[in-house]
């Protein structure tokens, strides 16, 4: 891999090229992952593996992503060796798998990316205690206001807040990595939802267990 | 809204304009608004249900049909559905007073594990103003809470919602529950939520799959309908 970083506005609206045309492994991810599956491949010097990225906005329509994924796998699968779908289920119902299953190919298990990066058993084992718990990762810090403020409308209705977010009680930022910077926009969100704020430092979680496990 | 709107005064346009200004006010989300239409239509003797079915319903079912079509999205939505409720309010006791038709009766919630109540509030809002009367258990709810609201409620209908792909198996839960019990077929069950689909419905044993509040009533509506032709023929 190169020293390319993605910004996260082309991988929020675009998505991401694959660097080269044919290869062994192409890792099809989330844009939302992007950088922290760049840190993965390069800390491991998986060479052999290739990323590309759906747009990360999908992450707000859930029911657009099979398609989306489905059109990507069509479009790249006779020029790698073997496709990884670094995504967890993310809202599909299942319909995910059930495409992997079609395809012959692997994707990361979970419910979604929250899961994953706390790991997603003893995630599982504390949803019920969670379940008024709003997550966010370091591409939604990051990304708060396109992800959330915006596409709720709360940006021109403030209002909304409560009939959006009124059950709520805690906003968990589960870090990848040890940024200042994020924890500052991380507790602004908390702050603006009016949620207590936690901090968990989670780094990559399960998503390194998963990108090891391609052969 | 033009400055040349913002200048309507209510009570001076017709019955016709004003439910028409109505419409357009709902669609804004205009809350104050629509509850001064509705008590200027309720001053000019309309019938509760009248001011309801024509001013409130059809102007919601605009809303509804615009946000399935993709022009309007989930805030305009929520704006809209606040205003309705606003007009709720005020009509609600006075439905019950004037004996207004009735459709059938819907107890509804959203399951254990999840706290989303946004679609689920929306069919409720849409189930009353289409004539169902609904007991709304709200969220995370778990079997028992079911059961004890079926039992004491009678419903027609059961309606289940959930968000997350971790909370949706726990339908099922519900509904092997019913069957155990041997009264699953005394409701129509009927579910809804983002990450569901017809597929998982029919899986998990639903009647019906709804996959946003204007398909709920309409779904709920031929259900009942069938119900009766039963009783009729019966």
């Amino acid at each position: 891999m190169t020293a390319f970083r993605p910004t996260d506005e082309n991988l929020t609206r675009d998505g991401l090229a694959p660097t080269v045309e044919k290869g062994q492994v192409l890792i099809l991810a989330c844009g939302a992952l992007a950088n922290e599956i760049i840190a993965v491949i390069r800390q491991n010097k998986w060479d052999h593996m290739t990323l590309t990225c759906l747009p990360a906005i999908l992450h707000n329509t859930p029911d657009q992503i099979p398609a989306a994924v489905e059109d990507a796998l069509k479009k790249h699968k006779k020029d790698f060796d073997q496709i990884f779908l670094a995504y967890a289920d993310c809202g599909t119902g299942g319909v995910l798998q059930t495409i992997c299953d079609a395809h012959g190919i692997q994707m990361i298990q979970g419910p979604h990316c929250y899961s994953f990066f706390e790991g997603t058993e003893g995630f599982l084992d504390r949803a019920e205690d969670e379940i008024d718990t709003f997550y966010l990762t370091d591409f939604l810090a990051r990304g708060f206001e396109n992800f959330v403020i915006k596409p709720l409308g709360l940006d021109r209705h403030p209002e909304l807040r409560d009939m959006y977010f009124g059950h709520y009680t805690r906003l968990v930022y589960q870090a990848q990595t040890n940024n200042p910077a994020l924890d500052k926009l991380a507790q602004d969100a908390a702050d603006r939802l009016g949620l207590r704020y936690e901090r968990r430092f989670t780094g990559y979680g399960d998503l390194e267990t998963a990108l090891a496990s391609v052969d | 809204m033009s400055d040349q709107e913002d200048d309507i005064i209510l009570s001076e346009l017709s019955d016709e304009e004003l439910v028409q200004q109505m419409h357009d006010d709902l669609y804004d989300g205009l809350k104050e608004e629509i509850e001064e239409g509705v008590g200027i239509l309720l001053e000019r003797e309309w019938t509760p249900y009248r001011v309801l079915t024509e001013a409130l319903v059809a102007g919601m079912t605009i809303v509804g049909a615009d946000f399935r079509d993709g022009i309007l999205f989930v805030p305009e939505v929520l704006l809209a559905a606040n205003a309705m409720k606003g007009g709720m309010a005020i009509l609600k006791p006075l439905l019950a007073e004037t004996g207004a038709p009735r459709m059938g009766k819907m107890v509804i919630g959203t399951v254990k594990g999840d706290i989303h109540d946004i679609g689920k509030n929306l069919v409720s809002m849409m189930m009353e103003g289409a004539g169902f009367e609904v007991h709304d258990m709200g969220i995370n709810n778990p079997v028992e809470g079911y059961l004890e609201a079926l039992e004491r409620e009678q419903p027609d209908i059961l309606g289940m919602s959930a968000l997350l792909t971790t909370t949706m198996p726990y339908m099922k839960v519900v509904i092997d529950t019913l069957i155990e019990k041997g009264i699953r077929d005394d409701y129509v069950v009927l579910v809804g939520g983002a990450p569901l689909n017809d597929e998982f419905g029919k899986a998990i044993g639903a009647d019906s799959y709804c996959r946003d509040a204007a398909v709920a009533v309409e779904t709920a509506k031929e259900y009942m309908a069938k119900k009766h032709n039963q009783l009729a023929a019966g």
